[in-house]
């Protein structure tokens, strides 16, 4: 196990970039704390198959350096860096036995008979195959092949961190869950660092003890499931993460007082001038709909989903999504919306603004 | 759901039915039918049963001329797998230089069989060839037309270089289909470059592979223009093939009865061995090899 820090850390497919777009990984500093889960979440090619190959050496980046506890390993092979990584579709040896494929990595590395043979048992008991160990892997269904590759994965004790490329991608969901569950506890039990790169956002905020959420090649925040509900720091934060996302509309911010359209809204904080395109943000939980109290709105449609209901509105010209209770009425009186004003958050070109009290 | 029941639908494999009747069943049975019967020209016929069949079984020619088939095939199969796998191993994935490769080995593909053979004919000699030259000017007794194991190299390298490629090209498609997550997972695991080719690569080539072999068993097994061009099945008989001497028998020395006999042996011959490496192959390839 070890701590690994991406020093300056940026990768382009191309041979010779010139411009920032060029990178499909923009230039990078982080930790990652040894011992922590951590999920990856963002769009598909927003970079984080890119980063997670070069943490694991399948990818050598174009700038920077990547640190194993303080040692250097941008240039060192796949091998050197002793890492687990699952792929998104499932990877078995076909021709060999289910209890072949998990002994492999440990075979490879010289691990004698009687801890190959323990170790194998112990992860099929927790993969829940220990009743195929001597069937050819060929023939599998891709979920069960799926469950090899992750126990591959899991099988070695000793590495410096497990990686997980969407690799539930293929799973059915009742199975999904069950081994996500196991992933977690592998975690809670044996304290590897891991990182698990998936666009679904469920899968990150359950998993994970600090989510990275990655926008076209950058990493936009890092935090806890929390730190991401209540206080995105980029504008794609905001709508990634939530179902449905956060609201974002255009204002104009002076001091503590927002005006959308002309229309003054009393914020919680004060702020100084801000350049460029500002916005407010607000999740839709923190809206509320009333007869009576803050901004005209238009309902136009009522969802609801069982938990509570989402209201699709119009708002100044703007789609906007309030979220009420299951067991709130709605009336066609109701064309009024309020904001919780400690919930809204200023962005300033997308990027978040922190206000002074 | 009611069966429609039209008896006219027949007419509609007709033209099948001609087409083969006229390229294969038609020609096939009149073979069959010089087999069983006796002939002094004049297209008259005697009935002659099995008698061609016996006294081919018993002829020490054939028998000798099935043995060095079956050693020609055996070495020029042992010789262009692993050497095709070797070097489609070994090519470019991608890029220039890849379709490069793939065009550059395709061409001995493109070369008709009797050139084949001349190129080579000509290629070997001491006097004029490049190989037969060099090979004496370093002091190597080299001479296909007199010695028995020169002419063997001869054709066996002329097989060698004209087919190959085509065991290449097939492995190369086999490998291209591999998807890259295999070699990543192998690197993760730690796989040595064996293992990767052991438990990645063969496994998926073996289909590819199965039809390579079986091919190039096929055709060497009936191959004729090449050597006959080169050394005419000499020196000796030391190079006559199996169709070498059909042809010999049937219209070197008109024998047709004994050549009809003959050739449905060869045939059934080649069916036995392709019908048996098949059925291993899938077998093989059903327990996982």
């Amino acid at each position: 196990m070890a701590k690994i820090t991406l020093d300056n850390l940026a990768h382009s497919y191309l041979p010779n970039p010139a411009s920032e777009d060029d990178f499909a990984l923009k230039e990078l500093n982080h930790d990652w704390v040894d011992g922590e889960a951590y999920a990856l979440l963002g769009s598909s090619g927003c970079g984080k198959s890119t980063l997670l190959n070069i943490i694991s050496g399948l990818l050598h980046p174009s700038q920077g350096r990547i640190l194993f506890d303080g040692k250097d390993v941008t240039h060192a092979p796949t091998a050197e860096r002793n890492i687990a990584q699952v792929f998104q579709f499932p990877v078995v040896y076909d021709t060999m036995t289910v209890h072949d494929n998990l002994a492999f990595p440990l075979r490879n590395r010289g691990r004698d008979e009687t801890y190959v043979a323990e170790r194998v048992q112990e992860i099929a008991r927790m993969i829940g195959m220990e009743d195929m160990l001597h069937r050819k892997a060929r023939g599998l269904g891709a979920d069960q092949k799926q469950k090899i590759s992750l126990g591959r994965g899991m099988v070695r004790k000793d590495v410096n961190a497990l990686l997980f490329d969407e690799p539930l991608t293929v799973i059915d969901p009742h199975m999904k869950w069950e081994l996500r569950t196991q992933l977690k506890k592998l975690h809670h039990d044996f304290g590897h660092t891991m990182i698990y790169v998936t666009h679904d956002q469920t899968e990150a905020l359950t998993f994970a003890d600090k989510v990275v959420v990655m926008y076209d090649g950058r990493v936009v925040q890092i935090g806890t499931p929390e730190e991401l509900f209540e206080r995105p720091e980029h504008t794609f934060v905001g709508y990634f993460i939530g179902s449905p996302g956060m609201n974002v509309i255009p204002a104009k911010v002076d001091g503590n007082r927002a005006y959308i359209d002309g229309t003054e809204l009393t914020l919680a904080q004060g702020y100084g001038p801000l350049d460029g395109k500002v916005e407010i943000g607000v999740r839709p939980e923190f809206a509320r709909l009333s007869q009576t109290e803050g901004l005209p709105v238009r309902v136009r449609r009522v969802e609801d989903v069982g938990r509570h209901k989402i209201i699709r509105a119009e708002f100044f010209g703007q789609d906007i999504n309030i979220i009420a209770g299951e067991d709130d009425r709605i009336s066609a009186d109701m064309n009024r919306v309020s904001f919780d004003a400690a919930h809204v958050n200023v962005y300033a070109n997308d990027w978040l603004v922190r206000g002074a009290a | 759901m009611e069966k429609t029941v039209n008896q006219k639908a027949w007419f509609l494999v007709l033209p099948v039915l001609i087409l083969v009747a006229f390229s294969a069943v038609i020609p096939l049975m009149t073979v069959v039918n010089y087999s069983v019967q006796d002939t002094f020209g004049n297209n008259q016929f005697f009935w002659a049963g099995l008698e061609w069949f016996e006294e081919m079984l018993s002829d020490e020619r054939m028998w000798n001329a099935l043995q060095r088939q079956l050693m020609f095939s055996a070495i020029i199969l042992a010789i262009e797998i692993p050497l095709g796998i070797y070097v489609a191993l070994h090519m470019p994935k991608s890029g220039f230089w890849s379709s490069f490769c793939l065009v550059v080995m395709s061409l001995p593909l493109l070369i008709p069989w009797n050139v084949v053979g001349t190129i080579w004919q000509i290629f070997g000699r001491v006097d004029i060839g490049l190989l037969g030259y060099t090979l004496d000017a370093l002091g190597i007794d080299y001479n296909y037309t007199q010695d028995v194991f020169a002419a063997w190299v001869t054709i066996i390298v002329m097989d060698v270089w004209h087919w190959t490629s085509l065991v290449a090209l097939l492995a190369f498609a086999g490998l291209k289909s591999i998807p890259d997550a295999y070699y990543q997972a192998a690197k993760i695991d730690q796989a040595s470059r064996w293992k990767v080719f052991r438990f990645i690569e063969l496994p998926k080539m073996m289909g590819v592979l199965m039809i390579a072999i079986l091919l190039r068993f096929m055709d060497s097994f009936m191959i004729y223009t090449e050597p006959f061009v080169v050394t005419g099945g000499g020196p000796g008989n030391a190079t006559t093939l199996l169709s070498i001497d059909l042809v010999k028998m049937a219209l070197g020395q008109f024998d047709l009865g004994p050549a009809a006999a003959f050739s449905l042996m060869y045939f059934l011959v080649i069916l036995l061995i392709s019908w048996v490496f098949y059925t291993v192959m899938v077998n093989l390839d059903k327990k996982g090899m």
